[in-house]
This record gives C-alpha cells, sequence and structure tokens, in this order.
C-alpha cells in the first residue's frame, strides 16, 4: 500500500468536514427559508397564530391551533395502539418464535412497511371507516360513551380513524427496529439470566431494560412518520379545522391541511401562513425529538447505575 | 436573410432544433401547455385528443390542478393557457391583459346517500343553507318534508361533506347560496374557499374526494360536479329555481340557465350565471372558462392556441354531450369568437 502521509489525513478529514457541514447547511437554510417567507403571518397574528382557533382562509383569518391538535392526537392515538402491539410483535419474533413461524411473519411486517400510504388511504376509506363507524365505535359508545372522547356524530371519518390508520402505518417500522435491537443483545444475557433461575418472562424484561434506549429510538422514529403522514390521513380524518374533545369528531393535521391547499394558495398571507404551519410542524417534530433523546439518555444513566 | 440565421447557429455550435421556439413554423411541432380548473378535464381531454387527430403538430397538453393554480399559471405565464370555472376576479385580472374564453357549461349538483329513497330529493336553497349552516341535523326535519311530502325521510343525523380545498365548484355552489340565502352570504360567503362553519361536516380533497365519502358515509349529502355524480350513478337532488320550480341537473336545464342569463352577460364574458332566470333554469349552473393572454409573445404559438379554441367552441361542441357538459348558446359563441379575433402575436391579429 503506498503511503499517503498527512496529506491523505488531512484530504479525508476535510472531506468528512465537508459532508458534516452540509447537514447543517441544510437544516439552517430550511428554518431560514420558512422563517422568511412566513414572516408576513408572523408579524399579522403573531403567538396569535399559534392559540388561534379560527382558520378562514377567505377572510385573511389564520390560527394553527386546530391543525397542531390534530397532528398530535391523531400521533398519540397512533402510539398508544402501535407501541404495545409493535412490542409484542417484536418480542414474539426473537425471543419466542421458532424460526420457521418468525421468518414469514418478519417478511410480512417489512412489507407492510413498504406499502404506499395512498393505498392505506383508500383501505382506510373503504375498509376502516365503515368498521369504525358500523363496529367499533358503536362498541366505543355503548360502553365508554360517557367520556366525552366518544360521544358525537359517529361517521367514521375522523380523528379516531385517523390514529388508527397511523397506528397501522408506523407499526411495521417499530417491529422492525425494536426487533433488530433486541437481536443484538447479547445470548449471554439472556442464559445468564436463565441459568439463574429466571424464567422465560423475567429473562424478557431484563432483555427489555437493556434495549430500552433502542426501543425507545424505535417508537420515535415511528411517531416521526406519524407526525408527517399525509396523504392517507387526509383521506379518513375529515379535514375540518375544529378542537373537539370528541375523537368521533374530524379533525385536520397540519401535513393534510398543507397537502390540501398549497397548489391553491395564491394570496401572498394565506401561502405565508401556510409555510409557518410548515414551520411548526418542523418545530414541534424537533421537540419531540429532542424530548425523546433525553429520555433516551435518562434510561440510559438509571441502567448503568 | 433566415440563412445567415442558420449559419450563425450553425456556427456557435448550438443544435438547430433547441433553438428559440418561436422560430418554430411550418412543419414543426407546436406544444401547448395548460393547466386549472378539474371540472372541464374530462372535455379538455376528449378535444386535445381529437384535435390532435386532424392536426399532429400540434400537441396540448392539460393538467387539471384547480382552478385557483390554472390562474396562477397563466398570470405567471408557466402556461400557454389557464381554466377556471370561477371568473377572475377584478382585483387579479387587473392589468394582466387576460382574456376569458367560455368553452363549456356544467352543474353542480347535490348528491346523497339515502337508499331508501325511491325518488328525487327536492332541495330549496334555504334548506341547503341550513344543513351546511349545521341548523338542520336531520333528514326528517320540518323544513325538508316540507317540500318533500310524500318521501319517507328517515330519522337519521345528516353529514354534510364539503371542499377542504379551494375550488372553483364551491365558489359556484357558495354563489348560488349567497345569492339567494342572506344568512349564507353573512356567515360564509361565497368564494373558493369560503369559512365553513367549525364544526359542521366533513371535509374532503377535491371533487372525487367528495364523492368518495358520500358513497361511504351513510345519510351523507355532498355537491360535485355533474359529470362525477352521473359516472358514479348517484342521486341528483332536484333544486328550487329563481321562478319556483324544482327542477333537475339535466342538459337542458343547464342549457336554459345559460339561456336566461345571455342578456347579463357582461363585455369581458365574466360572469356568474347561478340562480338564472326560466322557469326551467337549473340554478347551480356555472360556465368555465379558458383564460389566455390577449397579446401572445410567440405568434407561432399564439396562432395554435387561437386555431384551437376557435375548433373547441365550434366542432368541439360535438363532444360535450356524451360528457355531461352543455354547449355554449349561440349568442355565447358570438362573443367568444370576437374575443378569440381579439388575439394578436407581436401585435398582428392571430386569425384574419
Amino acid at each position: 500500500m503506498a503511503q499517503t502521509g498527512t496529506t491523505g489525513d488531512k484530504v479525508f478529514r476535510t472531506v468528512l468536514f465537508i459532508t458534516a457541514a452540509i447537514i447543517v447547511v441544510i437544516m439552517a437554510a430550511m428554518i431560514f427559508m420558512m422563517v422568511w417567507n412566513s414572516l408576513p403571518t408572523i408579524k399579522t397574528f403573531g403567538l396569535n397564530f399559534l392559540i388561534g382557533r379560527e382558520w378562514k382562509p377567505a377572510e385573511s383569518v389564520f390560527g394553527a391551533l386546530p391543525f397542531i391538535y390534530g397532528t398530535i392526537v391523531s400521533s398519540v392515538i397512533a402510539l398508544i395502539i402501535s407501541v404495545p402491539l409493535s412490542l409484542g410483535i417484536a418480542i414474539f419474533l426473537v425471543e419466542q418464535a421458532p424460526k420457521k413461524i418468525a421468518t414469514p411473519i418478519a417478511f410480512m411486517v417489512e412489507l407492510l412497511a413498504a406499502i404506499p400510504s395512498v393505498v392505506y388511504g383508500l383501505w382506510g376509506i373503504f375498509v376502516l371507516a365503515p368498521f369504525v363507524r358500523d363496529y367499533l365505535g358503536v362498541f366505543l359508545e355503548k360502553y365508554l360513551g360517557w367520556l366525552p372522547l366518544f360521544q358525537g356524530r359517529l361517521t367514521g371519518i375522523g380523528m379516531l380513524t385517523g390514529g388508527i390508520i397511523l397506528a397501522l402505518m408506523i407499526t411495521p417500522i417499530i417491529t422492525a427496529v425494536v426487533r433488530d435491537i433486541l437481536e443484538v443483545v447479547p445470548t449471554q444475557q439472556r442464559e445468564a439470566a436463565l441459568a439463574l433461575g429466571a424464567t422465560k418472562w423475567e429473562t424478557t424484561q431484563i432483555v427489555l431494560g437493556n434495549a430500552a434506549s433502542g426501543i425507545a429510538g424505535a417508537v420515535i422514529l415511528g411517531l416521526g412518520r406519524a407526525l408527517g403522514e399525509t396523504m392517507a390521513v387526509t383521506m379518513v380524518i375529515g379535514n375540518s379545522p375544529q378542537i373537539s374533545a370528541s375523537l368521533f369528531e374530524p379533525a385536520y393535521t397540519i401535513a393534510s391541511v398543507l397537502a390540501a391547499n398549497f397548489a391553491e394558495a395564491t394570496d401572498e398571507l394565506y401561502l405565508s401562513a401556510l409555510i409557518e404551519i410548515g414551520l411548526v410542524l418542523f418545530l414541534v417534530t424537533f421537540v419531540v425529538n429532542a424530548f425523546a433523546k433525553l429520555l433516551v439518555s435518562r434510561v440510559g444513566k438509571r441502567m448503568h447505575a | 436573410m433566415i440563412f445567415t440565421v442558420v449559419l450563425g447557429l450553425a456556427c456557435s455550435g448550438q443544435p438547430l432544433g433547441q433553438s428559440n421556439g418561436s422560430t418554430s413554423t411550418g412543419g414543426g411541432e407546436i406544444r401547448l401547455q395548460g393547466s386549472g380548473a378539474s371540472f372541464p378535464k374530462p372535455i379538455y381531454e376528449k378535444w386535445v385528443n381529437e384535435y390532435g387527430k386532424i392536426n399532429p403538430n400540434i400537441k396540448i397538453d392539460y393538467q387539471s390542478t384547480g382552478s385557483g393554480a390554472g390562474q396562477k399559471a397563466i398570470i405567471s405565464k408557466t402556461a400557454d393557457f389557464g381554466a377556471s370555472d370561477d371568473p377572475m376576479s377584478d382585483e387579479d385580472l387587473k392589468d394582466t391583459g387576460l382574456l376569458h374564453i367560455p368553452t363549456v357549461l356544467g352543474a353542480v349538483v347535490l348528491t346523497y346517500n339515502l337508499p331508501v329513497l325511491k325518488e328525487p330529493l327536492k332541495l330549496s336553497p334555504e334548506v341547503i343553507s341550513d344543513i351546511y349552516l349545521g341548523k338542520i341535523k336531520r333528514w326528517n326535519a320540518e323544513q325538508i318534508r316540507k317540500d318533500n311530502p310524500n318521501v319517507n325521510l328517515p330519522d337519521t343525523e345528516i353529514s354534510p361533506i364539503y371542499r377542504a380545498d379551494s375550488s372553483g365548484t364551491t365558489a359556484v355552489f357558495t354563489d348560488f347560496l349567497s345569492k339567494t340565502v342572506s344568512e349564507w352570504k353573512e356567515k360564509v360567503g361565497a368564494d373558493k374557499q369560503p369559512s365553513w362553519i367549525t364544526g359542521v361536516g366533513v371535509g374532503a380533497k377535491g371533487n372525487d374526494g367528495v364523492m368518495g365519502q358520500v358513497k361511504n358515509i351513510p345519510n351523507s349529502i355532498g355537491y360535485v360536479e355533474i359529470a362525477f355524480a352521473k359516472a358514479n350513478n348517484l342521486p341528483t337532488a332536484l333544486i328550487r329555481n329563481k321562478a319556483g320550480e324544482f327542477v333537475e341537473a339535466n342538459l337542458d336545464n343547464i342549457s336554459a340557465a345559460a339561456a336566461g342569463s345571455v342578456a347579463e352577460m357582461p363585455e369581458d364574458m365574466r360572469v356568474q350565471i347561478t340562480n338564472a332566470d326560466g322557469a326551467s333554469a337549473y340554478p347551480i349552473s356555472s360556465y368555465t372558462y379558458i383564460l389566455v393572454h390577449r397579446d401572445q409573445s410567440d405568434a407561432a404559438k399564439g396562432k395554435a392556441l387561437t386555431d384551437f379554441l376557435w375548433w373547441a367552441i365550434h366542432d368541439g361542441e360535438k363532444f360535450t354531450k356524451d360528457l355531461h357538459y352543455a354547449s355554449l348558446p349561440d349568442e355565447v359563441v358570438k362573443k367568444a369568437e370576437a374575443k378569440i379575433n381579439s388575439m394578436t402575436g407581436g401585435g398582428k391579429p392571430l386569425r384574419q
């Protein structure tokens, strides 16, 4: 091998530095462009943009709270359904299932992740929405109807259906990542636990504990997709900018309102308002990720203590 | 002279085919790009296809991006022609030098998901307004029963469906309600994307989105362009017109609405013909327009465009019926002819 000396190292380091710098530049450019283009609404509405509940483009009134609410609540519903489900699948695949069963199931999970979101949306309209309207919603109304969450107009199109479709979309991602994480937990740990007389259940608890930060990362990955998912949600959530306690009622997410209106936003203030809620989505994702990182590091510290 | 230009280009090493498009007269292929309203897409595609058969050297591409986007595209000249159901506002039109050429007529229909009904529902503007304002909540409400005395209306909650995106269809629908119901005008108004009452109904994107929701939500009602309802075999309501008659949305009644409003058509042809005069006029009818710049910077393209428009409002009209559009009344064709004849390319008239 020819000697490259320190010059080679310098070039190598510079190239690496540039690649790393590019991501910072892209990020800064994005934030700058979004802030710059949303200046008209920032100036006009200030903080009222974030807490306003009225969204009336015809009257140039823009309050983004219903969209922020819709985005967060639909994603939370998705996580509540998806996290236990994904953990269950992943633990089963790694800890319990014989290879013969695990391989085809794992393959199917990966296949689900590859389905385009518009297909989920179609399925949502034709299968899930009628199911929610005729069975799930009726059931919830009957037994949990005393909660304001399950009162109101049950059309099958609304927050609940949106949340469920999101759950189905993020489950394969969370499952696949958690499975990979569980697989890299050293076998010796399991063997040691079993040798000490731990049951299968106790062993799994130990494995999960050691994988906790990775699992949290997987959940955040899923949440990221849920926050930004557009097409499937637009098709089933009802696209109505309102804040209602009922999960049966239509809602609206940031990604949906952007997708539905960008092409037609001819007015400067309207365009600015759309860009600003794009910025809000960006910040919400940012905060969620930062929070998750904090959570992961705390769990990690506790584990090591 | 031409020789020197060719020589000059050849010497500069630039491929001739990629030179300025405006020189592509005689034998060369001309491409026209249109974009805008989704409502006339089926007829425009048919026209483009038929016109291409007789003029193989002219390639026209139409993208349905929505009326608002069509207006934006023609103002910024990213398209050679725009298309819009909703005439442009005075403010947007000012100093743009744009012409409105009406092409066909269509209608917005109210379609509903009530399989128990055998006969079409009769709806007055007041009832439609109250449904979308959230004041009438159930199908067997007094106000609906009054107009439909012999219909067995179910005791179920109404789910109104509206367009969540900005749309020409909404503009026509809300224009009709604003003209007929003062409370609607006050609370919602007429716009491509008006201020819907919060908490009423479900929003959907596009005519097909509304169609999909109406098909899938029992007891729902939505408004779409007539062609979408016909294609999906969904029922359409009879709407009470200015003369007090409940009329069906069919081609004759849409033409009647156009005929009833011909006298009111202004010089620049921008007009909403909702709530038109005439006993058989369907009240939620509308023109759809192609938007072009009066002065075409590229004479060859301009010539192709004017020829196509001329063909469309004459020979093209024979394709309208099958696709559920009504043809323009003769008086309107005359006016549109004058508009097309007024188009110029580099200061010279394009049609002699």
